[in-house]
């Protein structure tokens, strides 16, 4: 017997007398017998749940998580605090066993979460509207291109930055290839991007300008410049975003964006070797029908009361089928309520706070490091929370040595940014102490 | 009392719901370490709020919502499981949550072991050679195994096939992704018992097709009989055939997609393997392929080496490319492979069993009350046509609305497409006699009042929080935030 | 369901308004009560060409979202831009309010249309 199905045999029999057969079997005869599996599946027997919790707990403890290693490794994942509140919440059934919200009268808790958290990413970007999320950064992205190369008549490219997230530009590539569609990098000059690259890469058939700001590299991006380079065209200008650096940075709508997309892992969400993540999605108004996935908006109830429901549903794929703005039939549902507690539970104080730590922190670490003399610094432009490093040795090595002493080391750049050598993002967030940071230089000193 | 508050709404000046330790470095203006011109002249509006307020707010918000831990939840096509709780005990395990993506190999073989063997598991019940785990979503995982056959076409130089062929009966996902893929869609209409007609998918295939997209048991809840047949014509004009996984959950351990003559899978981890829906998300939705498609997988790969280490294979120099950032969601899988290991060959296996039982069952019980456009034995699913074949006054919308009041979750309903005023029921086997029971007792009564009181069904529910909402005056206000 | 005298139908339910070598076109009365009501409408813009069968608008209910084809092969004059904020003036009155005004390219396409009385058999058929 199986503890998740409450049917006994005594049960089965009930069951098939009212159907009028004598065996389950029989309730797969119309499989034909050439594709019935005769044998028995080539798994593991059942097992107890102390069974399964040994097991797993032997798997966990093969990794070291970042309790283990003091973590200075970002480059799209962070190490931000997670109020404990969070969990609390969202571990309540009503919250992670329901379903999309399709019956309104018995979601309303779900709906007015999104609708918060549309709120919320609409006043953090500061563009009109916003979706209730997208499965990641990346995939938020090519979303995002999509959109701009269907509001644009005639359009075929687009142009993305190499300071974007590689693997943002990499599932770019994937979806627009097959599609036809181009994608065409800008250069980075001197950790930013170039707007004279990008000007002389600006034509008739380019329907979005994409850059990410903080980028890639750290560096605080001079959106404005590029903005105002695209504006001789008629390309989307698309910002990829770090959410926890829109308490103080200029925003979207400041600079003038038609889109902004970004990932809301930082904003209560676990690292999770990766995923789930949260893909946060904002653009102007006019917009609004070309925006992927589910939105939720305000009405009233047959008495007059506010009342919640998904809405403009037409565009979407399950009315829509192939003529949709997407193929995506999901959100990330409970990410996005985790991230809605988060931005209440910090506030406007809070976030600013975060933003604040960020930037002190990490810029007290890397002056520290440039003081050792054993690493310099490839460019001088404005970081957030992330900035790179140059050394002698090749950073794989560094990495392995700094796990042997207790660190997460950065990201190591030589794959995807050779022409910076032996370069390490590192990120620092608020979690980040002074001893800990100190430590990691020391760290770093003895093994350079 | 009602509880229709936003979390804006209770904001007031200075409230604070956090602590963050004091700065212990010197702490840096923004102001004077940035330009002025990349700083924002705006304030953030976000509520200030204590903790308190926030517990609240949730937690009555949370009382709202209908949870599949408060009651039966029949969504057909959706299979809303019970979620067991020690899936979520196992995903919130440090050693599973707390690692970051990019972390040195060598520090997460734990995780890489356990992904390999999930792939390994997810193929022996598909019965494909592999799979991989990066897609987030069911539609996700179309997109993807869709361009495993773009791929694979591709390789062989056969550049003019462009066309997938998908019944009118397929999940609307079917033809959104083969669309995004860079496909046309051909729609071939299905027999009247909802399986492929035979004869419109010979007309429909030729060397333009590069492969038809099914979902096998069909989204009537009927399983395919022909599918030999189907697999071998797709094959023979040169196609390829792409297995939905949304109705896996009818048919593990009793036979296989792969068996069947499928080349290409996704599954939906968030229905067959017991994954919590989330309210929307988040889930998982690998993709299998057979022996000769493995190369086209997305990268990267997790991969054993000899010395029995694990490693991320980037260096797969005819993959499809990247679908996703990372690897996929990975704290989905972990719920998934806990869920398999406790299961067990049997537990599976009986899982499927029983399912298509419960649903049997409820299908013998309600058939002389309801529309049933097909008599026939169903797999997990099956599709009620409404309240009676000519029943106008009261719509399969009404029946939904009146259950609301009964505190059972409402079926499916007006998909699939081709089924009329569709009622789509699928119990699962995670729910006891005594729940079908007293569903069908709920069904009659519905019934009888629609017959009685058909007022009372168009006027539903009654006992929510909320009544009907006007969908219309959302679509035309558009009020997608609030603002003071 | 209301169908007008002196204008030209086709099989998705398109009325054409000839006036010389010019045209109104819009949505019939028997469209508009199948998508129900209307919240949005996107139209072309001015100066764009369209051939026989292209999809030139997208009308959009809370329900549905539906393409409209272009009868014959014309240039775009105008759009009705009421629409853009009041859609649902195609509820109220399907031929009052067109879609777009167009210039003719060739005037022999107009005999493929149906007339008035050809299109209400097409519907009565249809329903």
């Amino acid at each position: 017997m199986f503890p998740y199905i409450p049917n006994s045999l005594k049960d089965e029999q009930k069951m098939l007398g009212r159907i009028g057969i004598e065996h389950v079997d029989e309730l797969f005869r119309d499989i034909p017998s050439e594709v019935k599996l005769n044998r028995r599946l080539n798994l593991d027997a059942p097992k107890s749940e102390l069974e399964v919790t040994r097991l797993m707990g032997g798997l966990a403890a093969q990794n070291k998580n970042t309790d283990q290693l003091v973590c200075f490794l970002g480059a799209g994942a962070y190490d931000h605090y997670i109020p404990s509140i969070i969990d609390h919440l969202t571990s309540r059934q009503e919250f992670y066993t329901s379903y999309t919200p399709y019956q309104p009268e018995i979601s309303q808790g779900t709906l007015r979460a999104i609708f918060e958290y549309q709120t919320m990413v609409s006043n953090l970007t500061g563009l009109e509207i916003a979706n209730a999320s997208l499965y990641d950064q990346q995939t938020a992205v090519v979303e995002a291109a999509l959109m701009a190369i269907s509001a644009v008549r005639k359009s075929d490219t687009i142009l993305i930055s190499k300071g974007v997230h590689p693997e943002s530009r990499q599932v770019l590539k994937t979806y627009f290839k097959y599609r036809n569609l181009n994608v065409v990098e800008v250069d980075l000059y001197d950790g930013h991007t170039c707007p004279n690259n990008l000007r002389s890469k600006l034509a008739e058939n380019v329907g979005g300008v994409i850059i990410q700001s903080p980028n890639f590299l750290g560096v605080i991006e001079d959106a404005k410049a590029l903005e105002t380079v695209t504006r001789e065209s008629k390309a989307k200008f698309i910002m990829a975003v770090d959410p926890i650096s829109l308490g103080t940075l200029r925003k979207p709508s400041e600079i003038g964006a038609d889109i902004a997309v970004g990932e809301g892992q930082g904003l209560g969400n676990y690292m999770n070797f990766g995923g789930p993540y949260l893909g946060f999605i904002s653009a102007k108004e006019d917009l609004a029908r070309k925006m992927p996935g589910r939105i939720c908006g305000q009405s009233v109830d047959s008495e007059g009361k506010r009342a919640f429901v998904l809405t403009l549903q037409a565009r979407e794929q399950h009315i829509r089928r192939f003529k949709a703005t997407s193929n995506i039939c999901s959100n990330q549902g409970l990410l996005a309520v985790r991230a809605t507690i988060y931005l209440s539970t910090m506030g406007k104080k809070g976030l600013k706070e975060v933003a604040n730590q960020c930037l002190s922190k990490a810029h007290y670490l890397q002056e520290r490091l440039l003081a050792t003399g054993k690493v310099q610094k490839p460019f001088n432009d404005p970081f957030f929370k992330e900035f790179v490093i140059t050394m002698d040795k090749p950073v794989a090595q560094v990495n392995h040595q700094l796990v042997e002493k207790g660190f997460l080391g950065g990201y190591d750049l030589s794959k995807e940014y050779p022409e910076l050598g032996n370069a390490m993002l590192i990120a620092v967030t608020e979690k980040r102490t002074r001893e800990e940071m100190d430590a990691f230089v020391q760290a770093l000193e003895v093994i350079l | 009392m009602f509880y229709d508050k936003l979390i804006f709404e209770l904001s007031s000046e200075d409230r604070v719901a956090y602590r963050l330790p004091a700065c212990d470095v010197e702490e840096k203006c923004m102001e004077d370490i940035l330009p002025k011109h990349l700083l924002s002249d705006e304030e953030v509006v976000m509520p200030e709020v204590s903790e308190i307020d926030v517990i609240r707010h949730y937690t009555n918000l949370s009382k709202l919502n209908y949870g599949l831990d408060g009651g039966f939840y029949p969504l057909g096509s959706c299979t809303m499981k019970y979620n067991p709780k020690i899936n979520e005990n196992m995903a919130a395990l440090p050693g599973f949550k707390n690692l970051h993506p990019y972390q040195p190999v060598d520090t997460v073989q734990g995780a890489l072991a356990m992904m390999y063997e999930l792939q390994g598991m997810l193929a022996e019940v598909s019965g494909l050679a592999e799979v991989t785990l990066q897609p987030a979503a069911g539609a996700h995982g179309e997109h993807t195994g869709l361009l495993v056959m773009k791929k694979y076409h591709e390789k062989r130089g056969d550049l003019k096939r462009t066309k997938i062929i998908v019944p009118d009966s397929a999940h609307g996902t079917n033809p959104s992704s083969a669309f995004v893929a860079g496909f046309e869609i051909v729609e071939i209409e299905s027999d009247d018992h909802g399986h492929i007609d035979l004869e419109a998918l010979k007309a429909a295939l030729n060397d333009e097709v590069a492969g038809l997209m099914l979902t096998n048991p069909s989204t009537l809840g009927l399983f395919e009989k022909n599918i030999k047949e189907v697999a071998d014509l797709v094959h023979e004009a040169g196609g390829l055939l792409y297995y939905d996984g949304a109705n896996m959950n009818a048919i593990m351990g009793k036979a296989r997609p792969g068996d069947m003559g499928f080349d290409v899978l996704h599954y939906n981890l968030h229905k067959t393997f017991s994954t919590p829906h989330g309210g929307g998300g988040p889930g998982a939705g690998p993709v299998g392929v057979r022996e000769d498609l493995r190369e086209f997988l997305p990268v990267p790969v997790v991969q054993k080496q000899a010395d029995g280490t694990y490693i991320l294979n980037d260096n797969r120099p005819d993959s499809l490319g990247k679908v996703k950032g990372f690897y996929g969601n990975f704290g989905i899988l972990v719920r998934a492979y806990t869920y398999i290991k406790t299961m067990g060959a049997e537990g599976l296996t009986r899982a499927s069993e029983m399912a298509v039982l419960n649903a049997n069952y409820l299908m013998a019980c309600l058939k002389d009350h309801y529309y049933l456009p097909i008599d026939e034995v169903c797999k997990h699913e099956f599709v009620l046509g409404g309240v009676s074949k000519d029943m106008a006054e009261v719509s399969t919308l009404d029946v939904a609305k009146r259950m609301l009041d009964f505190n059972v979750h409402p079926p499916t309903v007006y998909f699939p497409l081709i089924i009329k005023e569709a009622i789509m029921i699928e119990p699962t086997e995670t729910e006891s006699l005594e729940t079908l029971d007293r569903f069908v007792d709920i069904m009659l009564q519905i019934r009888k009042e629609a017959d009685e009181q058909p007022q009372l069904l168009k006027s539903a529910p009654h006992t929510t929080n909320v009544k009907r909402i006007d969908e219309v005056k959302a679509a035309k206000d558009m009020i997608l935030k609030w603002t003071k | 369901m209301k169908v007008l005298k002196d204008l030209l139908y086709t099989k998705d339910h398109e009325w054409v308004k000839v006036e010389g070598n010019k045209a109104y076109i819009g949505i019939t009365d028997y469209a508009q009560h199948a998508l129900g009501n209307i919240v949005f409408v996107e139209l072309p813009e001015a100066d764009e060409t369209f051939g026989e069968g292209d999809e030139f608008a997208v009308i959009e209910s809370v329900k549905a979202a539906s393409d409209a084809y272009m009868p014959i092969t014309c240039k775009i004059l105008a759009v009705n831009e009421a629409l853009d904020d009041e859609p649902s003036l195609l509820n109220e009155d399907a031929f009052e309010n067109w879609l777009v005004k167009v210039e003719i390219s060739d005037e022999s396409e107009l005999d493929s249309l149906m007339t008035p009385e050809a299109y209400e058999a097409f519907c009565n058929e249809e329903a």
